[in-house]
């Protein structure tokens, strides 16, 4: 099959008042078709920045992308003219936000929001749209669907907005979804809905999807490839089972440590990491890890490790000293 | 841990109404919340009583009543027995030595226009505890304690990250020495390797200080870390109640065991082959619940019963309470 999106040394900065942020510092990887890539890290490491990168949602000034290839289904994205990357946005590829009451528009209806994506892209009649979205809000779970299409998005809940958000997604049946943190502002009960939503429409849809999170668990559930992020670099990369069961990276090892389980042992002490992640306003010369990391050697310091296979060529590290046995 | 079975804090038939909305256009025929509705738990001394549910369960509310925060509608708080609705004002501001607060937004809970220094002395002036130089040391003994740098002293919260800005408002609530501490979903708007570390602070700090908590969070795993009970919230009130074990190994109310299953496990192989309960439906409006047992919209065991009866809060097993028609002794 087809490669369906492949990155080459995206690097995106942000030109503020305060200096030059480097939010993307060289990322590459590359997305079959059907594939879930879980992109997880901490606020600041750059995985929303990555995420609007690829639709060029990147606002510019302060933004820019200085370097990188997005090649996605055969075209480089960053060399499409504004008219043509329209085409793309919300046909091809689509977007669900974390906060899905300031991404729909308070002053239209639902349904007029949904139509909006069909009539533009698909070039259907109002009658038609109106019918499509109906059966879209029905797919993704809401009770009433034509009633609701009526209703404006205030009138809905949370858990229903984000399943509005993923109705309007996938209206265009795009190749590729991007889920920016889609359940951090919902409860456990209804993030726990959601995931068995989109777990849903990927089985009847083969919907290729980036989901990116800072909760491991909610990856663990959905993810079939990972990459970890930490001050913009990709550090970890491989299946969900080897970066979550056999994580290579300080910076994995330590995540998944920090984190307490619902199975673990009485008295059991969270093993935290030290420190906080890098300013990007200035990040230190070598591995950005290094000062937090717990088996440093000297090179880390001077120089940045690149990806490199550990035992398993689909497993990748950027860590000097990714074998050190403690 | 240190639970030595003597209440520190006793809520009997707690209770928060607020009244509905006024934003609208008849502000009368406004329903009335029912934020907290008959609640009763006890915190004993030294013991860490977790309190979870979803947002809006009225936990947070909750903690604010403890605390005398919040006025509550009817019912009691007894801090080592003494009923603070009843107690004056300056002697209520004798007992809120004891009792302290940690907020769940470091941002808004330190004010920017003051420094480090005088953010943690401010309650010591307040209860004139300390002056000069004694104050000076003190200060600077607190922000030992809490893992800061003493430099920080003389600066200003904007120039610290979530984490340290938490371990200010740490310092903050243990200047006093007090008994018990709300800790208001304390690091739920942190990183997760900085959640670690704020929880690893509070656990050594609660050793060294004897400290009771009470700690709000909708996170269970971390929930089921730090606590040694654990009350479980649902539409403002308590439905089940037990020690860790009893909350977490044996859950006995159909929404503590779909809440318990709904929590993400970072775990591939767990997470593909484990059995989840998932919930239909939402929390329904608190200023229009369901009759007979609030769940009754959501549970996946409903009788007739559930939705004419509310169920009693009862003790089921020993120290395991729970409120559930469906659930009957073995």
């Amino acid at each position: 099959m087809k490669t369906l999106l492949q990155i080459n040394d995206l690097r995106v900065r942000f030109y503020t008042e305060a200096g030059v942020v480097n939010a993307v510092n060289g990322i590459s990887y590359k997305l079959e078709p059907g594939e879930t890539l879980g992109v997880v890290g901490e606020s600041g490491c750059g995985k929303s920045v990555h995420a609007l990168s690829i639709l060029r949602l990147i606002q510019v000034p302060p933004g820019k992308i200085e370097t990188g290839e997005i090649w996605f289904n055969g075209v480089d994205l960053l060399k499409l003219t504004e008219g043509e990357m329209r085409k793309i946005r919300g046909a091809e590829i689509a977007m669900v936000f974390q906060d899905p009451m300031t991404s729909l528009n308070p002053v239209f209806t639902v349904g007029h929001q949904i139509n909006e994506a069909l009539t533009l892209h698909q070039g259907m009649t109002y009658k038609d749209a109106r019918k499509k979205s109906e059966d879209l809000l029905t797919l993704v779970g809401i009770p009433a669907a034509k009633q609701r299409l009526g209703d404006f998005p205030h009138q809905f809940s949370g858990g229903m907005r984000q399943r509005v958000m993923l109705a309007m997604a996938i209206s265009c049946n795009p190749k590729l979804l991007i889920a920016d943190e889609p359940t951090t502002a919902l409860d456990v009960t209804i993030q726990a809905q959601i995931v068995d939503l989109v777990k849903d429409l990927q089985n009847e849809l083969g919907i290729t999807i980036i989901w990116i999170s800072h909760d491991l668990g909610v990856i663990a559930e959905l993810a079939t490839y990972v990459n970890v992020m930490y001050a913009g670099y990709i550090v970890e990369r491989g299946s969900v089972n080897d970066v979550l069961k056999h994580p290579k990276h300080p910076y994995t090892i330590g995540l998944l440590g920090s984190l307490p389980r619902l199975n673990e042992a009485p008295g059991t002490t969270l093993i935290s990491i030290p420190g906080i992640p890098p300013d990007l306003l200035k990040i230190p010369q070598g591995c950005p890890f290094a000062i937090r990391c717990n088996r440093q050697l000297d090179q880390c310091y001077a120089k940045i490790p690149s990806l490199t296979s550990t035992e398993n060529d689909m497993h990748t590290v950027a860590c000097w000293n990714w074998d050190h046995i403690d | 841990m240190t639970s030595e079975n003597t209440p520190l804090i006793r809520v009997c038939n707690l209770r928060k109404y607020f009244p509905g909305s006024h934003s609208g256009i008849f502000p009368h025929r406004a329903n009335v919340v029912k934020a907290v509705d008959n609640v009763n738990f006890t915190i004993n001394k030294g013991e860490t009583l977790g309190l979870v549910g979803e947002s809006g369960c009225g936990k947070t509310t909750v903690g604010r009543m403890l605390l005398y925060l919040d006025k509550p509608t009817s019912g009691n708080v007894f801090f080592a027995d003494v009923n603070i609705n009843e107690v004056s004002s300056s002697e209520l501001r004798k007992l809120r030595r004891r009792m302290q607060m940690i907020f769940q937004d470091p941002y808004a809970s330190l004010n920017p226009r003051m420094t480090v220094g005088s953010i943690i002395a401010t309650p010591l002036e307040v209860h004139k505890i300390a002056q000069g130089k004694e104050k000076y040391e003190r200060v600077q003994e607190l922000i030992n304690m809490v893992g800061l740098n003493t430099e920080f002293i003389t600066r200003y919260p904007h120039e610290f990250s979530g984490g340290q800005r938490q371990r200010i408002g740490i310092a903050r609530a243990i200047a006093l020495n007090p008994d018990f501490i709300v800790c208001d979903e304390p690091v739920s708007s942190l990183d997760v390797s900085i959640q670690a570390q704020i929880v690893n602070l509070l656990e050594e700090l609660q050793n060294k200080l004897r400290l009771t908590y009470l700690f709000i969070a909708h996170d269970l795993s971390m929930v089921r870390h730090i606590s040694d009970r654990v009350a479980v919230m649902y539409l403002g009130k308590i439905v089940e109640l037990a020690d860790k074990n009893g909350i977490f190994v044996n859950p006995l109310h159909p929404y503590t065991q779909a809440l318990i299953s709904a929590v993400p496990i970072p775990d591939p192989d767990l997470a593909r082959t484990r059995k989840r309960i998932i919930l239909k439906g939402e929390i329904p409006n608190p200023s229009n619940p369901p009759i007979g047992c609030n769940f009754n919209t959501r549970c996946p065991i409903t009788t007739e019963n559930c939705f004419s009866t509310e169920p009693k809060f009862i003790e089921l097993e020993p120290s395991h309470w729970v409120a559930c028609h469906r659930i009957t002794k073995h």
